[in-house]
């Protein structure tokens, strides 16, 4: 990656404790040719850090354009926090020049892994939750945070099966790993939905023993069914509206940890951008409703 | 202990291992353990066959998305992504579509996708300014031909035994019907980024000689010679009015 002037560096600032949207590719070229002072069509906006470490190009220009005028976050798909074999240095060095250029106001990875042997498999898989593996993933999270220089937040995953090994909950390796390491949690409340009831755990107790002085931001996304004879599994698609029962939890979320960043994610069949903005806005209807308001850095 | 189920998932999920491996690791509700672990296999491989698709989706309209998703799985298990950018997955598609032996009777297939993945570098290369006249005339008439053009970051050229622009056009979406192509001509096309769209032009064989030349290193005199050595009718000056105006070159040094 070039090295790039001051000038052109993003501005840095803080994401607002309101309803943002994640900013998908196609929706780039109708944000980036706003004209500057129309009105913003979201309080903040999210991009996978991944989509953006090009060395030029018309994605890159796009989003500085954007960046002018939303506060942006960072969101890892590629880090594989998971990985028994440690980080990737070399990306490390790529994310750090994104952040280095982008400037987001805030950074986020997933408690997953994706890569093995150097190849990266492009899903988020699961980890067993053993004394073990809360070592391997603090090490990981911790060596992330001080290449960076900052904070990362760590998000719950969807997942579809648990390992006979696991000897503690999901809620309480997210914890530890917060207590262990400083790093914040991204709730994620339709994969909270969707693994408690793929795995046969309670969705409430979950959200209930999240210790609410750590998260930083929520997200809510839609998912699918998939029905085989009375076996259902819910798909984590991110392809449709946010449900009803993920919509009550996401209430009960705000009641426990008050009102923070919360985002709209759609990926598959993605709508036109209004619809977005009309989930963000319901988002923000359960955040306005919450009187509780706390400060999480 | 953790490494060995990574390891163990990742053969699963790219169908090379034993599935009963994972299996034996892990529980579902109602023993729906091999259904679970489907959904991470489905996942994984479409996720990386649809990146492929997104990539070259011209070889994609020629073989059929079926026949395609074939190949594209194959490659994904052989050649898993090394580099978790998507954008940069696939440089390695079209030599092994030109190994694949299910792909053996289209033999213009390979430098198909050798176009498309061209055309994605180009739309992610780095920026750079694009060379103009104006900066010649900081050469003196006999300094000029001794000078070198430097090729911007964003130019390719694929150049081809077969008829790769036309076919290229013809397989667009917005193309309904696909015309008989004569399969006798060689094709050179450069790609050229001045901005931010990218440019893709068919060019004459002595024109992609003099691009060729130059983004070997070799002087304007040279690439000239080497230009005027396919066809003696070469008109360096217009064909440079053309480069300046499509960016293909960035820089000119003594």
């Amino acid at each position: 990656m070039p090295e790039l002037h001051a000038a052109n560096a993003m501005p840095a600032t803080t994401i607002p404790a309101a309803a943002g949207v994640g900013l998908r590719l196609q929706h780039m070229p109708l944000l980036a040719n706003d004209p500057d002072d129309a009105p913003r069509r979201a309080a903040w906006l999210e991009i996978h850090s991944e989509n953006f470490l090009n060395a030029g190009g018309a994605r890159r220009a796009m989003l500085q354009e954007i960046a002018a005028r939303y506060p942006i976050s960072c969101h890892g798909v590629g880090l594989s926090l998971g990985s028994a074999q440690g980080l990737d240095a070399a990306h490390l060095e790529r994310l750090k020049n994104l952040f280095t250029w982008a400037k987001p106001a805030l950074i986020s990875e997933h408690l997953s892994w994706s890569v093995v042997d150097g190849a990266y498999l492009n899903d988020l898989l699961p980890l067993p939750y053993t004394t073990d593996a809360l070592k391997t993933v603090g090490d990981n999270i911790s060596r992330a945070q001080d290449a960076f220089g900052r904070k990362i937040l760590i998000e719950n995953p969807s997942s579809y099966l648990q390992f006979a090994a696991s000897s503690m909950p999901e809620y309480e390796f997210l914890a530890r790993l917060a207590e262990n390491t400083g790093c914040g949690l991204l709730l994620d409340v339709n994969n909270i939905y969707v693994s408690a009831a793929n795995n046969g755990f309670d969705a409430g107790r979950y959200i209930a023993n999240i210790p609410a002085n750590v998260v930083g931001e929520i997200h809510l996304a839609g998912h699918s069914i998939e029905d085989e004879g009375d076996n259902r599994v819910l798909v984590d698609t991110h392809s449709t509206y946010v449900c009803d029962p993920v919509w009550a939890l996401y209430r009960a979320t705000l009641d426990h940890v008050g009102v923070v960043p919360t985002l709209i994610e759609w990926d598959l069949d993605v709508p036109a951008f209004e619809e977005l903005q009309a989930e963000a806005a319901r988002a923000q209807g359960f955040m306005n409703a919450t009187r509780k308001v706390m400060h999480v850095a | 202990m953790l490494l060995e189920m990574q390891r163990a998932f990742k053969a699963t999920v790219m169908g090379t291992g034993d599935a009963d491996a994972v299996a034996a690791l892990v529980r579902a509700p109602k023993g729906d353990v091999s259904r679970r672990i489907a959904v991470y296999r489905n996942t994984v491989q479409k996720s990386l066959t649809d990146v492929l698709a997104a990539a070259f989706p011209v070889t994609e309209r020629i073989v059929g998305p079926r026949f395609f998703f074939v190949l594209a799985r194959d490659y994904a298990v052989q050649f898993p992504p090394e580099v978790p950018q998507l954008s940069v997955y696939g440089a390695g598609f079209a030599d092994f579509i030109a190994h694949h032996p299910r792909t053996q009777g289209l033999a213009y297939l390979p430098d198909v996708a050798r176009l498309e993945w061209a055309r994605g570098e180009t739309y992610f290369a780095a920026d750079a300014p694009p060379l103009n006249a104006a900066w010649l005339s900081a050469f003196g008439p006999e300094q000029l031909p001794q000078a070198r053009f430097v090729v911007h970051p964003a130019t390719r050229l694929v150049r081809s035994a077969y008829p790769i622009h036309r076919i290229w056009s013809v397989n667009q979406p917005e193309v309904a019907e696909v015309p008989a192509v004569d399969m006798a001509a060689a094709q050179s096309v450069l790609l050229t980024r001045p901005v931010y769209d990218v440019g893709l032009r068919l060019l004459s064989e002595a024109d992609a000689a003099f691009v060729a030349a130059c983004a070997a290193g070799a002087t304007l005199n040279d690439a000239a010679v080497a230009a005027l050595a396919v066809d003696e009718g070469f008109d360096l000056q217009a064909a440079l009015q053309e480069h300046f105006r499509q960016g293909t070159f960035t820089d000119v040094v003594a």
